[in-house]
């Protein structure tokens, strides 16, 4: 005890004798440790941003599209892009789907346009999705005011729409948009309900409109197969248990190929991913780029260190006789080399845990603006801290060890 | 106590190499107030060096207190001169940054820790109860010395080993440092080593070696 004490009250002295250098190269250090603390906070909020975002979606669906390969995607599609340029899925096969695979409980197949949507003087282009009343179960959406369409309507193609929030907002402003009509393409419809807000995350409906299945079919002509099945684009369905989720993708394909009449050596005209699928492959992407924002501030942490290791060679040589005059005193090497790796030690820790208070600090800030989802997890601090030590003790160590080395005779003579 | 034997002391000099000690045997017993003396360059410093474990012998043997030392390792050396040896030098080397209290502990510091009450006993001795908390810069160059001094003292050494301990001062602090030296030697009976050019200090000596060109040429006991 007594001894630590001994040695912490060398080291305040060796820093504090230069307060001001000792402040600049912690600076180096406060600065990489707020960085790697500030950019891995936005990388580990978005992450968690996009997971809530899938969460709200619905962990339980399943997105089946047509054409091989499908870029991305999910209901209310912000990100449906890509998908069937061979447009191969029918309503047909949802109705099959619904019918013979088990561990499922509502399908929704679906087709999308783009089109123009007119109100007074206001005029916006907007997906259009053309579905089934069980979407909305199935996207887990939730009605702001108004009803979704029913089963009655769907049947006989009533031309109603549901408005996602920023439509409802842009077209109608602050009234109440529920009874009044729109023009849709070459449709005038009846918006009966408004969806809320999920944010502008990830796959959110909130630009969307949806509308029956039926009524889309009235305005946009739906292409039809050789054996003339009507064609969807995607069909959205909910599993019942998670844990069958690839019993139930299983089930889909072999299903989906016979109807298909695909031979077994021919590749699935069709692709199916589970919600899970997508969030662990987004939160992978997540993570790497997390870590890239880590390594890319770690790169001024690492300057940082190369400043204490100058800072302490430095101190080194300016110290040379005192190093002299504690060996003559009794100071064996170990004690030097504890003395100055202890000083390189507890600036880059003190350097370390103030960035570490301020990167938490501006995180914390950042996301109040709003802008950006940052959240700060007790694993980046404790990893951020450690690095800037073991910086320390890397970047001391050389100056340490030559300190230690010094010739006591040499070291009484230099001026 | 201490007991040289054909102590031999080669510095390289790039490509030549440098004799400064040639075959000195010497023995210092215990409690004995011995002066060494000399030109420049005559090996005196050196010899105090190595006799002060700072340094280790080219060849020849070292017995302090019984104990060959000249096959040390570094770390054992610096051991025995935190344990057994006080060192007085001519620049004084007290650390500017610390109190005169502070110095002496410093003293301490490297061999079982530091106790406040021994410091403060030590810089009393010196005449320096007044001074503690003062840094080197606000005392004389005479004050400084008896520091200094204290510093060597606090650890109870065994043998105190003084590199022209008045070389930097006025004659009067000169013959207080002095005399603090020799009374020490005489209530303590501490074993005192001291190089000087001064013969005047030397007289107050028992025995004076004299050196010259790295070997012992004479040896006059008073």
């Amino acid at each position: 005890m007594k001894k630590w004490h001994t040695f912490l009250s060398t080291v305040w002295l060796g820093l504090s004798t230069h307060k001001l250098r000792s402040f600049l190269t912690m600076l180096g250090i406060i600065i990489g440790v707020a960085s790697v603390i500030t950019l891995m906070s936005i990388g580990k909020g978005s992450t968690a941003q996009i997971l809530s975002n899938i969460e709200s979606m619905g962990a339980n669906l399943i997105t089946v599209s047509g054409g091989a390969r499908f870029v991305s995607v999910g209901p209310g599609g912000a990100m449906s892009a890509g998908g069937g340029s061979t447009q191969t899925l029918t309503m047909e096969d949802a109705e099959a789907i619904s019918q013979q695979v088990s561990y499922i409980s509502a399908v929704a197949p679906s087709s999308s346009s783009n089109l123009q949507l007119v109100v007074g003087s206001e005029n916006i282009n907007s997906q259009v999705i053309g579905t089934t009343p069980e979407y909305m179960s199935v996207a887990n959406l939730k009605l702001a005011s108004g009803a979704f369409f029913s089963e009655q309507e769907y049947e006989r193609g009533a031309k109603v729409a549901v408005l996602g929030s920023d439509v409802a907002e842009t077209l109608f402003g602050s009234a109440n948009p529920v009874g009044q009509k729109m023009r849709m393409g070459t449709i005038i419809v009846t918006v009966i309900g408004v969806l809320e807000s999920k944010g502008t995350g990830f796959n959110s409906p909130d630009d969307a409109v949806i509308i029956p299945l039926t009524a889309l079919q009235q305005t946009v002509a739906l292409t039809r197969t050789a054996q003339g099945e009507k064609v969807v684009s995607s069909i959205y369905l909910t599993v019942t248990d998670k844990e069958q989720a690839d019993y139930v993708k299983e089930q889909i394909t072999s299903l989906l190929r016979s109807r298909h009449r695909l031979a077994a050596s021919d590749e699935d005209d069709f692709s199916i991913r589970s919600m899970e699928e997508i969030a662990s492959s987004l939160e992978e992407t997540s993570r790497t780029l997390t870590l890239l924002l880590g390594a890319i501030a770690a790169i001024s942490l690492l300057v940082g260190g190369i400043g204490v290791m100058n800072i302490m060679l430095v101190s080194v040589l300016e110290r040379t006789r005192e190093i002299g005059i504690r060996k003559a005193l009794g100071a064996r090497e170990q004690d030097i080399w504890v003395q100055f790796l202890l000083e390189a030690i507890f600036l880059t820790l003190a350097g370390g845990v103030i960035g570490a208070i301020i990167g938490w600090g501006i995180s914390v800030i950042i996301n109040r603006m709003g802008t950006m989802a940052t959240l700060v997890t007790p694993d980046i601090v404790i990893l951020a801290v450690s690095v800037a030590v073991g910086v320390g003790l890397f970047f001391g160590f050389y100056p340490a060890w030559s300190a230690s080395r010094l010739n006591p005779i040499e070291a009484l003579r230099s001026e | 106590m201490i007991e040289l034997q054909d102590i031999t002391k080669v510095y390289p000099m790039g490509k030549r190499e440098l004799t400064v000690l040639r075959g000195i045997t010497l023995g210092i017993e215990k409690g004995e107030l011995v002066a060494i003396m000399g030109p420049s360059g005559s090996g005196k410093t050196t010899l105090l060096n190595l006799i002060g474990c700072l340094d280790t012998p080219t060849s020849g043997s070292y017995c302090f207190e019984g104990r060959e030392v000249s096959r040390l390792s570094s770390s054992e050396l610096a051991q025995i001169r935190g344990q057994k040896i006080g060192f007085i030098f001519q620049t004084f080397n007290l650390l500017s940054r610390l109190t005169a209290l502070a110095n002496v502990e410093l003293g301490m510091t490297y061999v079982g820790g530091v106790d406040r009450r021994r410091a403060l006993e030590a810089l009393a001795k010196v005449g320096l109860s007044d001074r503690v908390g003062h840094r080197p810069i606000e005392l004389s160059g005479g004050e400084q010395q008896r520091v200094a001094i204290a510093r060597a003292l606090v650890k109870n050494p065994s043998l105190i080993l003084a590199d022209e301990p008045t070389g930097q001062l006025d004659s009067r602090s000169g013959q207080e440092i002095i005399s603090i030296l020799t009374s020490l030697h005489a209530e303590q009976g501490i074993t005192l080593l001291l190089v000087t050019h001064d013969a005047n200090i030397a007289q107050h000596c028992q025995r004076i070696i004299h050196l010259k060109d790295g070997e012992v040429v004479a040896e006059e006991s008073a």
